[in-house]
């Protein structure tokens, strides 16, 4: 029988919320780590029930948590991020230069192939991978080293590399976004990289049409449509359709442009889902009303989606990995809320039901679809 | 015998809820006894010290008989008290709120 297991990510700990098909009724285990915080927790597409977990704090640290049963019982592997060589700086809030201090991990992305191998991307930005399993990492150190380097400069929450998009038609195509440089291609498994940010336009920076340093907040892809990727910008939804070379603004109706999370249908390329939170500095839904936004279109044409979402005083954030969906045939969409909240869709995002209500703030939130 | 503290953290992450006892090679200082640590305990690697560099980590303080010995020399003895077992070894992660 097919069932779900969705891995939460949040301040204070990680959750597992596991469901059969039909995904009514959830059991929720944790807090494992509690007290830490739990950046993100993923699964490998080839085995599901190996999951890795990035847990850290500012006091101790940065480590990686490794399952293989499924969230059931979990051992520590390899913490060592050391970056590639003399790292130089990059900018610092002020413009000036910075030293590269790795901080923690933000996204951990499992290969589509073996689980042993698992990208990941830290904070201050660069990409390292696994191929042990986790027990020792190296730097993909091309990126850091592409020539925009050290002009990067950190966004609100550091500068982070929090996005990792593996073609599945090429493996050696990857495509990452960081806050606040923008989206990178690579073509050749991660020696070489370029800027792909031709059409984004941002304010708050000297050229607002510059090849780099956007605050990209999140970049997703269906596996189908490997050159067309969704974009949620610091302000502006964008799309591309070949690759990254050239983006365009798809924001269309949306009440507010800003947002962290965007992601698309399993099984409907062309269906998008966002969060509009209301600006930069307020970040909560507009107007106290929690609403998804679905484009059936692959943009421009937006529908809000309520139905079980709180429509008065909801002052919560999103944050841009805590946004999945399962591949039920009736694809499943899942978001997790900065109040602790788990909310969950069954029908597309017409309807929506809390299956975690009171968690800590959630910062991730990934689904595995079980067999 | 050296008695050591853990912040809840750790003591998470290595699974006891109370004072841990460790056999330290040689005279107690701080590295020995965070070396003994990580010996004792290899998940602590890099939580209470950069790996490489052995420094300690920016919010992490080590106090003993009601003294922040923190910036002292590494490689200071401890005082017999902590060394006979009758004062522990105190890892805090610093007050820094929440």
């Amino acid at each position: 029988m097919s069932g779900v297991r969705v891995l939460v990510g949040t301040r204070k700990g990680a959750f597992v919320l596991r469901s059969d098909g039909k995904r009514k009724h959830w059991d929720v285990s944790g807090p494992f780590f509690g007290g830490w915080e739990m950046y993100h927790v993923k699964g490998s597409p080839v085995d599901p029930n190996r999951i890795y977990a990035a847990q850290s704090t500012g006091w101790f640290g940065q480590l990686i948590q490794r399952s293989n049963d499924g969230g059931e019982t979990w051992e520590p592997v390899g913490n060592q991020f050391n970056y590639d060589g003399v790292t130089g700086t990059h900018q610092w809030y002020d413009g000036t230069p910075h030293p590269w201090e790795f901080a923690r991990v933000w996204h951990l992305e499992p290969s589509l192939t073996d689980p042993d191998k698992v990208l990941a991307g830290v904070e201050d930005a660069a990409l390292f991978q696994t191929t042990n399993g986790g027990e020792s990492w190296s730097e993909l150190s091309g990126l850091r080293e592409q020539k925009s380097g050290s002009s990067w400069q950190p966004g609100a929450g550091g500068m982070c590399l929090h996005s990792i998009i593996v073609s599945p038609q090429d493996p050696d195509r990857i495509y990452v976004a960081i806050s606040a440089a923008g989206a990178f291609r690579t073509d050749d498994g991660g020696k070489t990289w370029r800027p792909i940010n031709k059409g984004l336009h941002s304010e708050g920076i000297p050229d607002g049409d510059a090849e780099v340093g956007h605050c990209v907040h999140h970049i997703t892809m269906h596996p189908s449509r490997p050159d067309t990727l969704f974009m949620q910008k610091h302000w502006d939804v964008m799309r591309t359709d070949n690759a990254g070379d050239s983006w365009f603004e798809i924001s269309g109706n949306l009440p507010t442009d800003f947002g962290f999370v965007i992601d698309v249908h399993a099984h409907e390329p062309d269906t998008v889902y966002v969060v509009p939170i209301k600006s930069d500095s307020e970040h909560y839904p507009l107007d106290g009303k929690l609403q998804v936004f679905r484009s059936r279109s692959g943009g421009n044409e937006w529908e809000p989606l309520t139905k079980g979402l709180p429509q008065s005083n909801c002052y919560v954030d999103v944050l841009r990995d805590a946004m999945s969906v399962d591949s039920l045939d009736s694809c499943g969409v899942y978001f997790g809320t900065t109040g602790g909240q788990v909310y969950a869709s069954s029908d597309e995002g017409d309807s929506w039901d809390a299956i975690a209500r009171d968690l800590p703030a959630v910062l991730s939130v990934e689904v595995q679809t079980l067999a | 015998m050296i008695r050591v503290v853990l912040p809840a953290h750790l003591k998470t992450l290595i699974n006891v809820n109370r004072e841990i006892e460790l056999d330290v090679l040689g005279i107690a200082t701080q590295r020995s006894i965070v070396d003994a640590l990580e010996t004792q305990y290899p998940v602590l690697l890099g939580t209470i010290r950069d790996p490489l560099t052995k420094k300690r980590r920016a919010f992490v303080r080590f106090f003993v008989c009601e003294e922040d010995i923190s910036h002292e020399d590494p490689d200071a003895p401890l005082p017999e008290a902590v060394v006979a077992g009758k004062e522990p070894f105190f890892v805090i992660g610093a007050m820094a709120g929440g």
